[in-house]
């Protein structure tokens, strides 16, 4: 089977990110990047799948330049080749980020597409559901467990107030969750291995997608900081300030 | 945007055939963005069996009630769901659909946005000016940064930040129930298989007005549950946990508090063992009273305690349960 999975770059996730002083993005000097971890379980899922049945892990990724390197972690996880697609976060909304992929998809024609539920940076948990509406296909989001049985999918999802079962036909478009399962690091021969792998670079006008975005982020701010509050020293003094000053019990 | 489509459609949640509370957040959002753009809002319920809830969603003032029913609508289905909301949209002349941030409207709502071929919002905090051109706060990064964002195109989508916006109250009168019966097929490339419910006394962790919520400072089942049920018990409370409590199979996930799992805003707020990550502050940090209780008095969860107590979990929450005890 083919499985298509997503690799983006994005800044460490436990990192603290700060906003620039003019409000105009985020300051990331200094900062390091780091796979998108809900994309890390999309491609283990991948490789796991691909370990089982047989087949290929193909990498997609949208970005700067940068994220070569980011494909690269893909490739050396045991991805056998990559597609890069050059377009900076900036010029980037999650609906054409969405129809970059699907034009990908339609390229590759994979029978499962395994991307992260959403990306750490934006968070904004929509392109697998923009992806599979745009393609027509079903979709499993926020999965957990995920098994192929002959040309079907069984996804498990986390959903509020537990856990909902699927059954999908492929080709299928898979978000994946942190639990799914954890992401094997690269060794390094495999490192080496991976900077000779193909990746093939395309930009938006090649592929033919229209590049309007419908969603622009105009500005961006710290959050309110919350005011720092006391230690109390002991837990009859912390009941009498709940109830007489906070009033919460 | 003159004339038509500027109408708000709010897509109600259901659950055993009640309107969820939640809902009642994303009403306000639609009360405040219909005002602004000079429109009125509905309120529509989809499902095989809507009626009950679509009695209640009657209470808050919306120009109708729309109860979409269909045996294709038995169990959710993104596709089929989409396709119901996006055909309804269009019916009624809604420019604008909106849902309270759940697992059930991040699934749903992006399928619905590209039917409609609208800018979406994720998870929106706020909504800047008065009138059109209006534009929209987001968290982002874990919510370390607040972006403004603009919607280009003339319809637009929201999943609502329930911590954000207060849930409505009812008003005098009810609205009108309208009957809508789709003609949907099931498709034939999904299938729904089951649904293993987390079984829970307690609250609802998005609606309850206190959590009780632990890190992996109580280290396994035993500690977990030993020490939070208690504690749980003598304020009502709803229970909550870390992503690394999840992972490790102490707490289930629906259970998870942070940037991926859920976000609460209670009255009070009572971590115990947990160090504060960012992805864990990002789910609880808006809560209006936060006591932390940790060993560690280095732990980042005491930046935004209100107050702290720098002690052994074990040896605290007993205590705690008792003098709460004393108090009540």
């Amino acid at each position: 089977m083919k499985i298509l999975v997503t690799a983006k770059r994005v800044v460490d996730p436990d990192a603290k990110v700060t906003v620039k002083a003019d409000g105009s993005g985020i300051e990331t000097s200094g900062l390091e990047f780091k796979p998108n971890p809900f994309c890390e379980n999309a491609i283990e899922a991948g490789l796991q799948l691909v370990e089982k049945h047989g087949g290929e892990v193909v990498v997609v990724s949208i970005g700067t330049e940068d994220a070569i390197m980011t494909m690269r972690t893909a490739l050396a996880m045991g991805a056998t080749r990559g597609i890069f697609v050059k377009r900076p976060d900036e010029q980037l909304d999650s609906d054409l980020t969405a129809r970059i992929l699907a034009k990908v998809f339609e390229i590759e024609k994979p029978d499962l597409f395994i991307l992260g539920k959403q990306a750490v940076d934006g968070d904004s948990n929509q392109v697998a559901q923009l992806v599979a509406e745009y393609l027509g296909l079903p979709q499993a989001c926020f999965v957990s467990k995920l098994e192929v049985v002959g040309t079907k999918v069984l996804a498990t999802r986390e959903v509020d107030g537990g856990l909902e079962t699927l059954e999908l036909s492929m080709p299928a478009v898979i978000s994946a969750d942190l639990r799914l399962n954890t992401p094997r690091l690269a060794t390094l021969p495999n490192i080496l291995k991976a900077k000779k792998k193909e990746i093939k670079q395309f930009d938006i006008a090649e592929l033919g997608v229209d590049p309007t975005l419908k969603v622009a982020t105009v500005a961006y701010e710290a959050p309110q900081q919350r005011k720092g509050g006391i230690k109390v020293k002991t837990v009859q003094e912390l009941v009498e300030k709940l109830k007489n000053e906070a009033k919460v019990i | 945007m003159e004339g038509k489509m500027k109408d708000v459609l709010v897509v109600g949640e259901i659950a055993k055939k009640r309107l969820k509370k939640a809902t009642l957040s994303a009403i306000t959002f639609a009360k405040e963005l219909a005002a602004k753009v000079g429109s009125s809002y509905s309120i529509a319920l989809f499902g095989k069996d809507v009626k009950e809830a679509a009695q209640e969603a009657t209470k808050f003032g919306a120009k109708a009630v729309y109860a979409v029913e269909a045996d294709a609508l038995e169990n959710y289905i993104a596709s089929v769901y989409a396709k119901a909301v996006a055909d309804l949209a269009n019916q009624i002349g809604a420019g604008f659909v909106c849902a309270v941030s759940s697992t059930f409207s991040r699934d749903l709502l992006p399928r619905v946005a590209c039917r409609l071929q609208a800018g979406m919002v994720s998870e929106v905090m706020k909504i800047v000016g008065d009138a059109p051109p209006l534009r929209y706060k987001r968290p982002m990064w874990a919510g370390n940064v607040i972006a403004t964002v603009e919607v280009k195109t003339e319809k637009a989508v929201f999943t609502v930040r329930g911590s954000e916006f207060d849930k409505a109250q009812e008003v005098q009168g009810v609205s009108q129930i309208v009957e809508v019966k789709p003609s949907l097929d099931l498709p034939q490339n999904v299938r729904f298989v089951g649904f293993a419910e987390t079984v829970s006394e307690r609250p609802d962790l998005t609606e309850a007005s206190v959590v009780v919520s632990g890190g992996r400072g109580l280290r396994d089942k035993e500690g977990f549950w030993g020490l939070l049920n208690p504690l749980a018990d003598v304020l009502g409370a709803a229970i909550g946990a870390t992503r690394a409590v999840v992972d490790a199979g102490i707490a289930p996930n629906d259970l998870q508090i942070g940037q991926t799992g859920k976000v609460v805003a209670p009255n009070l707020y009572i971590a115990v063992g947990l160090s504060g990550a960012i992805q864990h502050l990002a789910g609880m940090k808006n809560s209006k009273v936060i006591v932390a209780i940790n060993k560690d008095p280095d732990a980042p969860i005491f930046s935004v305690a209100d107050y702290g107590l720098v002690a052994d979990a074990f040896k605290a929450v007993p205590e705690l349960v008792e003098e709460i005890k004393k108090v009540k």
